[in-house]
């Protein structure tokens, strides 16, 4: 596996909770899962993929966890066409 | 020095001290009983006048929004309604404001604070436009900003419109906490706050609530100033109740007794918002039944002691609108107005739309509010993850809406209604949670003429319903 450069942005993970110790209050199906958390900063020294790194995040302080995302991005968009609302409002359909 | 237990118990059970040390107030002065306290001292307390308000706000971009009369929605609006009815419908663009939306008024009081205070950085919990309205005033102020959010589901998938305000919050220079669905939001944060020594910026603090009566007071002014009349009827968007108690209570100081102040949310009945599955079935973060209807009756449920978002003691009615209604009208906001807004931002719109048909013609209704737009935090952006979730869409009567299941956009205007709560079922619901804290039979004349200030009647209402209830 490469090397991932110290000072990369990256995505950590931690799981904050397993499922047993959840709090009492959450409905089964949450109560099935992990609490986790992510968070973004960048890596403080060489790594892998997968390994437990401290990153220093943007306001300069550190956080640890797994490594899972090398240069995280945003990919959120207008999604794709629905065509349920394009004539709302324009002469093709009645107010 | 010994270790602190971090355990999720040792940190919950260190809660009010936390709160303490991280907001700089001591709730415990103000309580009266186990229910009541004395809320107009806890507001009077944080010393800052309306003037000085509007001054920290003009300083960090923040208030003096415009206010538009949407007049082709308005001509719509009355093609629909009987002969003499349908009110000028005036909108809020609260867009206009720092990070895009009234939340900016929110944090800018608490930021401001937090600075004179001398705190190092604010902590804000939120998974609305809160957190972007933190960290820009944040960053404005020289502060740090952290901001901790629900995202994800257990598959890591997260709803277009949270994901990108956790962007918005990172691209004004914050670190983003993104957690998985659950209520142990409230115990990171707590763990934040201790680590790291910062303000609690929450939503439910005085100077947050504050800082969003100067929206009132702009409403108001503007109104007279250029109708020579007081609004009618301002439409608020409602989940945990700051946006109504913040405005209405600017419109009382304005001198708009007789406005009347009406509450809506997006119905989201049905879904738990604990819920690891349900989560990425609705098409609305916020703004919607599953915070607005707990919170309105039962205020102190946030992250401070005693919220000073107290929705009840301001509400003269609550409408409730669909997803494909809000979905509808946006698309016709853009289409008729010549403006793209976000939708959760234009619920107050479709509720106004519902509410003007039935006003006459000379009154005039506000939204009060508008939110920036883009991708993600779009209708489009909605009802294709929607689709791609699972989730039915489709043109008909809104009226057969299934939240977590169908959205059906109106065909037509007319068919944009709304749906009225019953305030008496909600008060009353109020009250059965008061009955927790304290006993009916123990209620104090205290107790009940706070209780008879926080729901907006009177005290022999409160006496009424005391007797019918359990534990009498």
């Amino acid at each position: 596996m490469s090397m991932i450069k110290a000072e990369t942005w990256v995505e950590i993970e931690k799981i904050i909770l397993a499922p047993e110790d959840r709090a009492p209050s959450v409905p089964e199906d949450t109560k099935r899962v992990p609490y986790v958390m992510r968070a973004s900063g960048f890596l403080q020294a060489d790594s892998e993929l997968g390994q437990i790194v401290k990153i220093r995040t943007m306001i300069g302080r550190e956080l640890e966890g797994k490594l899972i995302t090398v240069n995280p991005s945003y990919s959120h968009s207008f999604g794709k066409v629905v065509p349920e609302i394009l004539k709302i409002g324009t002469g093709e359909e009645a107010l | 020095m010994t270790q602190r237990d971090n355990s999720y118990a040792a940190v919950m059970a260190r809660k009010n001290e936390i709160m303490k040390t991280s907001t700089g107030l001591d709730y415990n002065t103000y309580a009266q009983t186990k229910i009541a306290f004395d809320y107009e001292r806890m507001m009077a307390d944080t010393g800052y006048s309306h003037e000085q308000i509007a001054k920290i706000q003009r300083e960090t971009k923040v208030g003096n929004t415009p206010l538009f009369e949407l007049r082709n929605l308005t001509e719509a609006v009355r093609r629909i309604s009987p002969p003499g009815k349908g009110a000028t419908i005036l909108l809020k663009d609260e867009a206009a404001n720092a990070s895009g939306s009234f939340k900016a008024r929110r944090a800018s009081v608490s930021v401001f604070e937090a600075a004179q205070k001398g705190y190092k950085g604010v902590v804000a919990a939120t998974s609305g436009n809160y957190g972007a309205a933190v960290a820009s005033q944040a960053v404005q102020r020289g502060l740090k900003c952290i901001v901790i959010q629900e995202v994800y589901d257990s598959r890591g998938i997260g709803q277009p419109e949270i994901v990108e305000k956790g962007r918005a919050c990172e691209a004004y220079g914050a670190e983003v906490i993104k957690l998985t669905v659950g209520p142990e939001l409230f115990y990171i944060h707590l763990l934040t706050l201790e680590e790291t020594g910062f303000f609690n910026s929450s939503l439910y603090t005085p100077f947050a609530i504050k800082g969003v009566e100067t929206l009132g007071i702009e409403i108001a002014e503007e109104v007279q100033q250029r109708y020579n009349r007081k609004p009618d009827a301002v439409m608020i968007t409602h989940a945990g109740g700051g946006n109504l108690t913040g405005t209405a209570r600017g419109l009382l100081a304005a001198g708009c007794a007789d406005t009347r102040v009406i509450a809506c949310s997006v119905d989201l009945s049905g879904l738990h918002m604990a819920s690891d599955t349900d989560f990425n079935k609705k098409s609305f973060t916020t703004g919607h039944t599953g915070f607005g209807v707990p919170f309105a009756t039962w205020p102190d449920r946030a992250d401070v002691p005693r919220n000073a978002a107290r929705a009840l003691r301001y509400m003269d009615e609550y409408q409730l609108v669909t997803q494909g209604e809000v979905f509808y009208v946006t698309e016709l906001l853009t289409k008729l107005e010549g403006i793209e807004r976000g939708p959760a931002g234009n619920t107050s719109l479709t509720a106004a739309i519902a509410t003007a048909r039935r006003m006459d013609r000379d009154q005039i209704i506000v939204v009060q509010e508008t939110e920036y737009t883009g991708a993600g935090k779009h209708h489009n952006s909605q009802l294709s993850f929607a689709r791609e979730n699972g989730i039915e869409v489709r043109r008909g009567d809104p009226a057969d809406n299934v939240p977590g299941k169908t959205i059906v956009i109106p065909e037509h205007l007319a068919q944009v209604v709304g749906k009225p709560q019953d305030m008496i079922h909600l008060r009353q619901s109020y009250l059965r949670n008061a009955a927790k804290q304290l006993p009916v039979a123990s209620w104090t004349q205290d107790d009940i003429r706070f209780l008879a200030e926080d729901l907006k009647t009177d005290p022999d209402w409160i006496r009424s319903q005391m007797e019918s209830m359990p534990g009498n």
